[in-house]
């Protein structure tokens, strides 16, 4: 089991990268410890900017940091930043067209027990509504290092999104392909396509080969760039299939399953199914519980698709 | 001299924006009239900004957070040269236009997108933030409603302001005391609104008259030579000074005025002009 979180990768970059750019500028509203980060605020106190408990004023802050040319980026808990900070996300950010990252830590349901004003199981849908916003969920530690370099090479505004815990790997150092908004496909097949992001990107490839044992055989995409999202790619992975899964940490509304249906129905329309989070308040319990609880686990998935194609 | 000439220009560029919002027809008129003379002061006296430095980063930064009083904003953008006075008459707040009902950065001369309040001072805290880490010595100004101040991300603002000593940051308040609602102490009340901005921590000034120029230029000279904390100006002003159509009117927030009423309206701006002139 892999023991390195996102964010923590996320800080890695940024260390590496601020050594020799000055103009990396890392904010935390006292989340410096939820996101990874100490070790940015210690080692680079002059790039570190802390704005206490108020997330309208980070995102205002790293609005005007960017605006005179710094590469800003927030890290906050994703269930604040996705919506205590909307306004400033949407007018400073998105509209003003400025060069800000904002990094949603513990995202989803990462803070599983804490309850529903610590879930983020909506910025999906609310981030990827605000034009000129683009919105990130990586799946794993490789993937979320590739994503941060490639966003550290433009001056577009971003909201990524990574849980809370180290993940299990769907990559490697050495085999890692990335292309910026361009979905990865992790395996092929062709009875069933599954497009899923972040976390459930292994669970996904778990069901594939659960179902490959019994003679279906499926597509995986990591659909990692929710927005723009990669349409020709759920376009190929979807022609031909019987069926198309979407699988997400995030409410069934607006999120990745209502961005593949609208795709799929227009395009090559095959029958869409969306396991996600239900909307309702999430039970409480770890990532994997809560998981297991909704049936998002790699055999849940599994069993369901056979059920749907026998 | 210098400044009775500017009094006299700040009523010209009234009659702008009365011409603009009859020609649009709509406009924040009441607060245009009021944030006429912060305005002019920050841009013919105070600020390094200018058409032939928009791109240097050594360039003063300033944020209309009150972004409601773009059309004020318009006019003296446009006396400055960054625009042109007679294409944003004739264009503003038509169909597919530039020239919208709040501040855009898609224009010259024009920093950040406003026009939800509360905005400004937190951006303008980044702003004064990246001189600092730069050494760069440019200023940073921001011009909030007095409404605005019960936005929270305001205060969230003036608490980072002083955290950080931003010393190159000056903030003002249109204090003209009236809201789209009515008077603002009977909306959400700020007084002792001095007492408060300064237990923030910050240097505040107070301005008696925030249409007078003189008086704006000497308490903008002091919050130069104020080092460690942030300033604050509290411009008492008049909404819709300039007309007695006008002034202390809340009605007068966001209207548009009948033919008659414009007559009047630029008859008084001629008769104040002539003060200065």
């Amino acid at each position: 089991m892999n023991r390195i979180a996102n964010r923590q990768v996320i800080c890695e970059v940024l260390m590496e990268r601020a050594a020799t750019d000055k103009d990396i500028v890392v904010l935390c509203s006292d989340s410096r410890g939820s996101a990874s980060m100490t070790a940015f605020a210690e080692a680079y106190p002059e790039q570190f900017v802390e704005t206490g408990v108020a997330e309208q004023n980070i995102v205002g802050i790293s609005a005007g940091l960017a605006s005179c040319g710094k590469k800003a980026f927030v890290l906050s808990p994703a269930c604040f930043l996705s919506s205590r900070s909307y306004e400033q996300a949407k007018v400073d950010v998105a509209y003003s067209g400025t060069n800000v990252t904002l990094v949603g830590v513990s995202g989803g349901i990462s803070y599983g027990a804490l309850g529903m004003s610590h879930h983020s199981s909506g910025d999906i849908a609310v981030m990827s509504a605000l034009p000129n916003m683009r919105v990130y969920i990586p799946s794993d530690r490789f993937q979320t290092r590739r994503l941060i370099e490639s966003l550290l090479e433009d001056k577009k505004g971003a909201y990524v999104r990574v849980g809370r815990n180290p993940v299990e790997d769907v990559y490697s150092e050495e085999n890692c392909p990335f292309e910026l908004d361009r979905a990865t496909v992790v395996c092929k097949g062709k009875d069933v396509a599954l497009i899923a992001c972040g976390e459930m990107v292994f669970y996904a490839r778990e069901a594939a080969e659960l179902l490959r044992l019994r003679g279906i055989t499926a597509t995986v995409l990591d659909m990692y760039c929710i927005k723009p999202i990669d349409k020709q790619a759920v376009i190929q992975a979807s022609e031909n299939t019987k069926l198309v899964v979407t699988i997400e940490e995030h409410s069934p509304f607006g999120g990745l399953g209502s961005m593949v249906a609208q795709i799929v129905s227009a395009n090559c329309p095959v029958r869409v199914v969306n396991l996600s989070l239900p909307d309702e308040q999430v039970i409480s319990g770890t990532s994997a519980e809560v998981f297991k609880y909704y049936g998002l686990t790699g055999e849940a998935i599994a069993d369901k698709i056979s059920a749907i194609i026998a | 001299m210098i400044l009775k000439g500017l009094s006299a220009l700040a009523y010209d560029l009234r009659r702008d924006v009365v011409d603009m919002i009859v020609e649009g027809r709509a406009g924040h008129i009441g607060g245009d009239m009021s944030v006429m003379e912060i305005l002019v002061t920050l841009y013919f006296c105070q600020m390094n900004i200018s058409p032939q430095n928009i791109s240097s980063p050594d360039r003063d930064r300033f944020v209309l957070s009150k972004g409601h009083s773009v059309e004020a904003y318009y006019a003296v953008l446009c006396a400055k040269g960054f625009m042109d006075i007679k294409e944003v008459k004739a264009e503003f707040s038509r169909f597919g236009s530039p020239y919208i009902g709040h501040p855009n950065n898609k224009l010259p001369g024009i920093e950040m997108n406003t026009g939800s309040l509360g905005h400004g001072l937190p951006i303008c805290v980044g702003m004064a933030l990246s001189g600092k880490m730069d050494r760069r010595d440019y200023r940073v100004y921001t011009v909030m409603g007095d409404g605005e101040l019960a936005e929270g991300s305001v205060w969230e603002g003036f608490m980072a302001g002083h955290h950080y000593g931003l010393d190159n940051l000056c903030a003002v308040v249109d204090r003209n005391r009236l809201q789209i609602s009515g008077n603002t102490e009977d909306i959400m009340k700020l007084e002792n609104l001095k007492d408060r901005i300064t237990a923030f921590g910050w240097h505040v000034i107070n301005v008696a008259d925030g249409n007078c120029i003189d008086e704006l230029n000497a308490a903008f000279e002091e919050a130069r030579n104020v080092k460690g904390c942030p300033t604050a100006v509290i411009a008492n002003t008049t909404k819709g000074c300039g007309s007695a159509v006008l002034e202390n009117k809340a009605g007068w927030h966001h209207r548009v005025p009948t033919a008659e009423e414009y007559n009047q309206i630029v008859k008084d701006f001629a008769l104040r002009k002539e003060i200065y002139s």
